[in-house]
This record gives structure tokens, C-alpha cells and sequence, in this order.
């Protein structure tokens, strides 16, 4: 099946859902997702020889599994989940916000080729900045608090979602467009059930991307900003206190599980919702 | 109220109007300045005749299709559909598309692929449904609605494509190459699909083919094209009485006198055929 066109479809296959490639020789091993686990392990177990060496003093460099003992000690602490609620409280209100001018604006942008054409380059210019970049004008602007964040996530999720609502909308199916225009659909009944839908796989991979660069933006600025809460003001606090590397490594990596499980689980969604996309070519 | 192409009408039911269902005068179509489609094309087609056009490949007939559905805006000329003159997408018009893969929604259902034009006709849900059941059942996939396009061989998802036409009860159905991407007995089987459910819903059929066999099988008259720009070389009336048979229509003398007259036309300059 012949979904989207020449061009473009490269960038969007960068961005776009990837099904598993599968690796032949460890696939006789094992599936797709003890694989994972396997490779989780191996590499846990790489670390733990590696920092029991102590080539770097424990102090700085604490051993693996001190580490993981903290997590689960932390994971325990309310306090910590406080942290730990803080960051996913200002992540999600600014990832929705993107969301929603992401999409409108996208829309309208991919729907009109005046529009397209003029806003392509800038959103293309503006997109690589990294957002993290910003932080210190975001806590200039807006001080330490939830607003900063809000808006810092927001703006950092903004341009994939953008990007992707814009080639998915524009790349629509002509084909599609004029069999429903031909039946006597009107413009917003085409959106409603053209456009959309078939744009719906890049936007929410749009969102799916978004979100881990949300979450590595939410934590900066907390650590930047010297928040009052959230992980990333946690990993301050133990790291300013000194001899709490354990603490700090431990804050880290539960950060960054947050955001492999939030991944994996829209990436769930996505292969659920969209399925068809997956099944043209090679059905039966 | 002022819907699209009730503006202009013809000297609404002068008896040169009553019977006509499609009127095309002096048709003319430029992509841009050097991309001329469509030369001059001037034809009618009267209600409840089933008239194929046949041309060369890359010669217009898609654009036609397109123009008369109202998807395009010819650069010359007028097209009538009965006494209203077609300024936009109009009522009572369905097309089936070449790329009929990619006019089905790979996100709907069979069912709900057929359905989805009717939710914006004036119909409710009771007729919506029976409609939806009796053009799966005409073409054969009443056991497949709950499956995907995707799910379905090339084949069926064109019967897909025509059952959608079929359930809009258009007054005039509009074919583009509809039988191109299948094997022939497939392509022999949505043939004879085709021309029951016209003798069933008494619909007015313009059907685009490249096949002449095709085209002299099922219509009541041939118009043949020239290659791009194109012109009509010739139209052919086929005498043969309906409904025809496979084996034995395409055997008959008639059917292959008719074909290679055909055949013959096809190969004519457009220059030649009309001086
Ligand atoms: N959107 C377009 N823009 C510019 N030129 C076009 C466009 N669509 C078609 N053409 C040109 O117009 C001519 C007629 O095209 P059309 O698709 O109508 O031919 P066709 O008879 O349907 O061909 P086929 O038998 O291959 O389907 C061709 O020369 C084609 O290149
Ligand atoms: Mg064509």
C-alpha cells in the first residue's frame, strides 16, 4: 500500500513508529521482549563488575547494585514520590498544552499549502534548538516554580508534535480526500474522518517522542532552577549535601525508568490504535 | 437555498432534456499552459445507458471522470448532469477509482468504509443499514464487512470500492479502470457483478477501461478516445441485447465485429477520424 508519499516519508520514518527489527541469530534465542530483559541483565551485570573494581572511590562512583537498593529504598519514601509526582504533574500539564497547539496550529499549517510552504523552513530552523538550552531564560522569566516548567515542557514538546501533525496532515492521501469529496463530504466532515485519522499515527508518534524530551526538560530545569520539588531538585539536594552519590545516581535512573516506561507504554497504544498502518503490505 | 449547481439549468424538460443524464459540450482541460489533457470533447449520455470510454493510456480519461465529478474545473466548455450544469461536486454522482486501494480507509471496517458516505446523506439509520447489507450482498462480501480493506485480496477490496458507489444510489456511477489490478476471472466475475447490479438498481453507468473486449462486453455504446490531447475518434453503438453472457456473447459474430471496429479506431490519429 502506497501510504505517503516520496520526500518526506523520509523524515517521517526518522520520527515515525518502528516495528521491532528483529535480530535473526538472537531471535533463535529468545523473543522480542525476554530479549530485552536479557539485555537489561547483561549489562546490570557489566556495571556491577565494573564499579567493583573501584577504580573510581566508591564515594563517586557507588557500585550498581548500592544503587538499585536505593531506588527500591526510595520508592518507598512518600517523599520521594512527592518528587517523583512533582515532575509528572508539571510534565503532563505541559505536554498536554503542546498537544493541544501543537495539533490546532499543525493542522492548520498541513491543510493549507500557502501556509505549508512558508512554515516548513521555520519550523525546520527552529526545531534542532535544544530546549534545554532555554532553561536559564525560562527561570528568568519565570522563577522556580510550577509555571517555569509547565511552560519549558511545553515549548520543548511542542515542535515534534508540530512537526508531525504537519507532514501527516499534509501528506494525506489525495486519492482518499477526492473519493470522500466526491460523495459530498464538506471540508470538516473530510477532516473529521480523513485527515485525522490518518494522520493520527505521526501525531502520536509526534507525542511519543515529546514525551521523553519532556521529562529530560522537566528534570533540568528542577535541577537548574533549584526548585522546591521535584526529581531533579531531589538529585540537588543529595548531591549539594555531598557523600550521597547512591541518592544521586538513584534519582537519576529513576527518571530515566520513567521514561522507558512511558514509552514503552504509548508505544504499546500505538501498535494497538494503529494497527493498520502495520498491515498494508503485508497481510495474508 | 443555494446549493452547489442548482444555479444555471437547462431549458428544464424540453424533450431533448428528459431523457439525458449526462451532457459534456465542447470540454477542455489544461493542466497548465503546456499540459493539455483534454482537447475538445463533446458527448451525452441518456439515463439508464451504460456508455464505456476507451483511449489510449496517459490520454485524459481520468481527468474526465474527475471534471464530470466536479473534482476538477475544466478550462473550457460545460458539463450537465440531467438539467443542471456541474459546478461543483454534485448530488447523485458517485466515482469508483482507479487507485481503488487507496480510496478505501484502511482504519474502517469493510462495513463502515461503505457506510461512511451515508452518514451524510438524509437517510436514516434503519435504510442506512439495509443499504449498507443489500450492496455488500450484491457484490459478493456480505461475510467480510467486519474485516479490514487490508485484510482483503485486491480483488475484493475493488467490490468493496463498488458496493461503497452502489449503497450512495447514485443517479449516474462514474468507473475509472475498476477491473485493471485483478486476474481474469475475477476481473470476468466483477464484470457480470457490474452489469446485474445495473440491470438491479437501474443506475446510469460511465465506465473507463483500456480493455476493448471489456468495454464491448458490458455498454450500450463506446466512446473512443484519442491519444493525449484528446478528442472522440468514434462512438459505437453495441446492439446486443442484455443480459449478455460471458461465453457466449463474446463468441458472437456481433460482439466480434464490434470489437475489432474497435480496435481499428483505436489505432486512427484523432486528426484523421474527425476530417
Ligand atoms: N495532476 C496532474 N497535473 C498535471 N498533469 C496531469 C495531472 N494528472 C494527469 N496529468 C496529465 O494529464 C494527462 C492525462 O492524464 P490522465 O490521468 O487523465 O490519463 P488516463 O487516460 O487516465 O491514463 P491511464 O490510462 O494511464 O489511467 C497525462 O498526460 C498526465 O500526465
Ligand atoms: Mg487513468
Amino acid at each position: 500500500m502506497s501510504k505517503g508519499t516520496v520526500g518526506i516519508s523520509e523524515f517521517k520514518a526518522a520520527a515515525g513508529p518502528v516495528r521491532g527489527s528483529r535480530g535473526p541469530m538472537i531471535d533463535l534465542l529468545v523473543g522480542t521482549h525476554s530479549r530485552r530483559i536479557f539485555g537489561v541483565v547483561v549489562f546490570f551485570l557489566l556495571l556491577e563488575f565494573v564499579t567493583s573494581l573501584e577504580l573510581v572511590p566508591a564515594i563517586y562512583l557507588p557500585r550498581a547494585s548500592s544503587v538499585v537498593q536505593r531506588i527500591i529504598e526510595l520508592l518507598q519514601e512518600l517523599k520521594f514520590l512527592q518528587h517523583v509526582g512533582a515532575t509528572l504533574y508539571a510534565w503532563a500539564i505541559g505536554l498536554a498544552l503542546a498537544t493541544v497547539m501543537s495539533v490546532t496550529v499543525g493542522i492548520i499549517i498541513g491543510s493549507s499549502n500557502l501556509a505549508y510552504r512558508m512554515m516548513t523552513p521555520v519550523i525546520e530552523f527552529v526545531r534542532p534548538i535544544p530546549s534545554v538550552a532555554l532553561i536559564p531564560l525560562g527561570i528568568l522569566l519565570w522563577g522556580q516554580g510550577l509555571s517555569m516548567k509547565v511552560i519549558l515542557v511545553a515549548y520543548a514538546t511542542l515542535w515534534p508534535i508540530l512537526y508531525n501533525t504537519v507532514y501527516g496532515v499534509h501528506d494525506v492521501d489525495p486519492i482518499a480526500v477526492q473519493t470522500a469529496r466526491s460523495f459530498g463530504l464538506g471540508r470538516l466532515s473530510i477532516l473529521r474522518h480523513i485527515t485525522l485519522p490518518s494522520a493520527a499515527p505521526f501525531i502520536f508518534t509526534g507525542i511519543r517522542v515529546s514525551a521523553s524530551i519532556g521529562l529530560i526538560v522537566v528534570v533540568g530545569a528542577e535541577l537548574l532552577a533549584s526548585a522546591d520539588i521535584g526529581i531533579g531538585s531531589f538529585i540537588l539536594f543529595v548531591s549539594s549535601s555531598g557523600g550521597h552519590m547512591d541518592s544521586v545516581l538513584a534519582g537519576a535512573a529513576v527518571g530515566g525508568l520513567l521514561g522507558v516506561l512511558i514509552n514503552s507504554l504509548l508505544g504499546a497504544i500505538e501498535r494497538r490504535a494503529f494497527a493498520w498502518r502495520y498491515m498494508g503490505t503485508d497481510a495474508q | 437555498m443555494s446549493l452547489p449547481g442548482t444555479a444555471a439549468r437547462a431549458n428544464a424538460m424540453t424533450p431533448e432534456w428528459r431523457n439525458r443524464m449526462l451532457t459534456v459540450r465542447g470540454l477542455r482541460h489544461a493542466y497548465s499552459a503546456d499540459r493539455l489533457a483534454i482537447a475538445e470533447l463533446g458527448f451525452q449520455v441518456n439515463s439508464g445507458e451504460f456508455v464505456a470510454i476507451v483511449g489510449p493510456s496517459g490520454c485524459g480519461k481520468t481527468t474526465l471522470l474527475k471534471l464530470l465529478a466536479g473534482l476538477l474545473k475544466p478550462s473550457a466548455g460545460s458539463i450537465y448532469l440531467q438539467d443542471r450544469i456541474v459546478s461543483a461536486v454534485p448530488e447523485g454522482l458517485a466515482m469508483v477509482f482507479q487507485e481503488y486501494n487507496r480510496s478505501l480507509l484502511p482504519w474502517l471496517r469493510v462495513r463502515a468504509n461503505v457506510e461512511l458516505p451515508l452518514r451524510y446523506q438524509a437517510i436514516n439509520a434503519p435504510e442506512r443499514n439495509a443499504r449498507v447489507a443489500r450492496s455488500l450482498q450484491a457484490v459478493g462480501l456480505a461475510a467480510f464487512e467486519r474485516l479490514y480493506p487490508w485484510q482483503l485480496s485486491g480483488g475484493m477490496q475493488q467490490r468493496v470500492a463498488i458496493a461503497r458507489a452502489l449503497a450512495y444510489q447514485p443517479k449516474i456511477l462514474l468507473m475509472d479502470e475498476p477491473f485493471a489490478s485483478v486476474d481474469a476471472q475475477t476481473r470476468a466475475d466483477l464484470e457480470d457483478v457490474v452489469a446485474k447490479v445495473r440491470m438491479q438498481f437501474g443506475i446510469t453507468i460511465l465506465l473507463v477501461t483500456h480493455d476493448i473486449d471489456e468495454a464491448v462486453y458490458l455498454a450500450d455504446r463506446v466512446i473512443v478516445l484519442s491519444s493525449s490531447p484528446s478528442r472522440i475518434v468514434a462512438q459505437i453503438p453495441v446492439e446486443m441485447p442484455h443480459p449478455r453472457d460471458q461465453i457466449t456473447t463474446r463468441a458472437s459474430d456481433n460482439f466480434v465485429a464490434i470489437r475489432s471496429e474497435v480496435a481499428k479506431l483505436i489505432r486512427r490519429p484523432a486528426e484523421e477520424a474527425t476530417l
